[in-house]
């Protein structure tokens, strides 16, 4: 597999060599404090070699962990809001919506892709958590129902990873019906018998995890994530004491039943592969 | 006296001279017909008048309204009390605050469905206040698939402010519950109604909302979330509640004209609390008229529709 070569590749960085990397160029683990190179970061698939944490990564990240030579066509790259509500807060949504895309180089808080995973082609759809939270609004939910569209024509199997503070306040009711859409377009899916593979990220929580988040014939997700439909603050609030150790976590979530397994980002591409592989021998 | 919201106050000065003006009559010979004739007339004026200009903020307030009415009251008007409430999940236990059963509607079996806000201090304990855990919106899955197994239409009564955000309820799976909720219910072979009859508040909502028909009556908001919450989290302060009711596009007008419920449904003049008989014979002419218009079509056709409906939900651009 050339993939794992070529990210493997960096290992090999003597240490004449990284005490030259210029500061700035080094990332400190939020969790244990540990120091490696940025390179080292990306070598690691963005995972701390100490204890384990995953990082946060985005859309472009994801496909360069999973697909094959890194490579992929995307669909419908410039589809974008049009704030049907000229919502407006302390900001306007336009303008908001302008800064987040200035900002990432991302149109949405989404990107589907169509790509191979060791040979077999795949739908692959990564949500940004850098794009507005990763909140899901019209395209979000347009473009996983193109996506699904896709998958029912070609046969293609699909994978949502899923990274989201949950439905898009900006575009209110709109938003709301992005739930009610990717699910509808999902029971299309299992009607064809195609597989659906949803991977859950840290954070996936509120009306993402209430709807395609928790309806892949699998739901897996990496260690650590926090998974759930209310928010941590929320539930602190309701209940009016502090939220047990582990609360949300994708290991709570597993120990409780509501996720297949939970995978580690060095061994997702290769889990993938098996599942993909059973489904279809 | 009724429960009166602070806009309504105007009405409350009339209803109190009216009271005084039945007392003179009842306390002495005086003849007060007139006058309470008059006060009557104003009264019906007065409501009309306020409650034809209200902001989108007043209508949450009204949606709200202690005295307006709760899904069973709905049900055993409707039904005339023949209604068969079953309870549980068959899982973990009976949720209080997601009723449901069959009822009878004239002559046609309905599964009724719908969350449940209490009536006092007592009872809104007992109900968690209309929010459901996970194994509410399970009960409502298991007597949905009852319903079709017996090719029964579904009625959905909405009126939550969201599905409860507690530790239990994330422990069982809040948010698988509503996610498959909304996916059988896509599905469903059955005739499927929503009707909004209070507050519409998020997936809480939208988890017995999935439908081929989606009313809302006309002082009711459905959205992504309550006003106070949106005001809170992007307005960083409690206090613009009103400016996010206004943004959030939640009234019935605005969802019927954004294309997001299908119809809306009058309330009586002052709304839904001045007079339950009146709604509930509202809701009940349009529940048969809409019932019959489904069941002409076949379940193909109908799921078909469907799903094209909530397909069809959003706005963007190429
Ligand atoms: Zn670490």
């Amino acid at each position: 597999m050339s993939w794992w070569k070529r990210l493997k590749h960096g290992i090999s960085t003597p240490t004449k060599e990284k005490k030259e990397t210029p500061e700035g160029l080094w990332y400190n683990c939020p969790t244990c404090k540990n120091v490696v190179t940025a390179e080292e970061h990306t070598t690691n698939l963005w995972v701390c070699s100490s204890c384990d944490y995953h990082d946060k990564i985005g859309s472009a990240e994801y496909f360069e962990v999973l697909l094959d030579s890194g490579k992929f066509r995307e669909l419908n790259p410039s589809l974008s809001s049009a704030d049907p509500l000229e919502f407006e807060d302390t900001k306007k949504y336009i303008n908001r919506l302008a800064d987040s895309q200035e900002k990432t180089k991302l149109r949405d808080a989404i990107r589907t892709v169509s790509g191979k995973i060791n040979e077999e082609k795949v739908m692959l759809a990564c949500m940004d958590f850098r794009f507005i939270g990763g909140s899901m609004g019209a395209v979000v939910g347009e473009k996983i129902s193109r996506a699904i569209d896709y998958c029912l024509r070609y046969n293609t199997p699909l994978i949502i990873i899923s990274k989201s503070g949950g439905a898009r306040m900006m575009e209110a009711a709109y938003s709301l019906m992005q739930m009610a859409k990717t699910s509808a377009k999902l029971t299309l899916l299992s009607k064809a018998k195609i597989p659906y593979i949803s991977v859950l990220t840290d954070p996936t929580t509120g009306g993402v995890t209430a709807s395609f988040a928790m309806l892949g014939d699998l739901n897996i997700a990496e260690p650590g994530a926090l998974i759930g439909f209310a928010g941590p603050r929320v539930v602190k609030e309701t209940i009016g004491k502090d939220l047990p150790e582990g609360f949300q976590t994708s290991e709570f979530v597993l120990e409780h039943g509501f996720l297949d397994f939970i995978v580690k980002r060095s061994e997702l591409k290769e889990k993938i592969t098996l599942a993909l592989t059973m489904f279809r021998n | 006296m009724p429960t009166l919201l602070d806009f309504e106050e105007p009405i409350g000065t009339l209803l109190e001279q009216l009271e005084q003006a039945k007392n003179i009559a009842e306390e002495s010979d005086v003849d007060v017909s007139t006058p309470v004739r008059e006060l009557e007339k104003k009264i019906k004026e007065k409501r009309k008048e306020i409650f034809e200009t209200l902001t989108p903020w007043q209508r949450v307030q009204v949606s709200r309204h202690p005295d307006r009415p709760y899904t069973l009251a709905y049900i055993e008007h409707i039904t005339q009390g023949r209604f068969l409430e079953l309870h549980g999940d068959r899982n973990v236990k009976d949720d209080k605050a997601m009723i449901g059963g069959f009822g009878m509607v004239d002559e046609q079996t309905v599964m009724f469905i719908g969350q449940q806000k209490g009536i006092n201090t007592k009872m809104r304990q007992f109900r968690n206040f209309g929010m459901a855990n996970p194994e509410g919106y399970r009960k409502a899955l298991r007597l949905m698939k009852l319903a079709e197994k017996f090719n029964k239409p579904i009625v959905t009564f909405i009126d939550t402010p969201g599905a409860y955000p507690g530790l239990e309820a994330e422990e069982r799976g809040q948010g698988e519950a509503i996610a498959r909720n909304l996916y059988e219910m896509v599905q469903l072979e059955v005739p499927i109604m929503c009707i909004i009859i209070g507050e519409g508040a998020s997936g809480g909502a939208l988890g017995i909302a999935i439908g081929d028909k989606i009313c809302m009556l006309e002082n009711t908001w459905y959205s992504v979330i309550s006003p106070e919450s949106c005001s809170s989290i992007l307005w960083r302060s409690w206090e613009q509640k009103e400016k996010a009711a206004e943004a959030l596009k939640l009234t019935a007008q605005d969802m019927l004209s954004n294309k997001l419920v299908d119809c809306i449904i009058k309330e009586p003049i002052g709304g839904a609390h001045a007079n339950h008989e009146n709604v509930f014979e509202r809701v009940k002419a349009e529940i048969k008229k809409s019932l019959a218009k489904l069941q002409e079509m076949e379940p193909e056709k109908r799921i078909e529709k469907r799903i094209k409906k909530f397909c069809s939900m959003g706005v963007f651009q190429e």
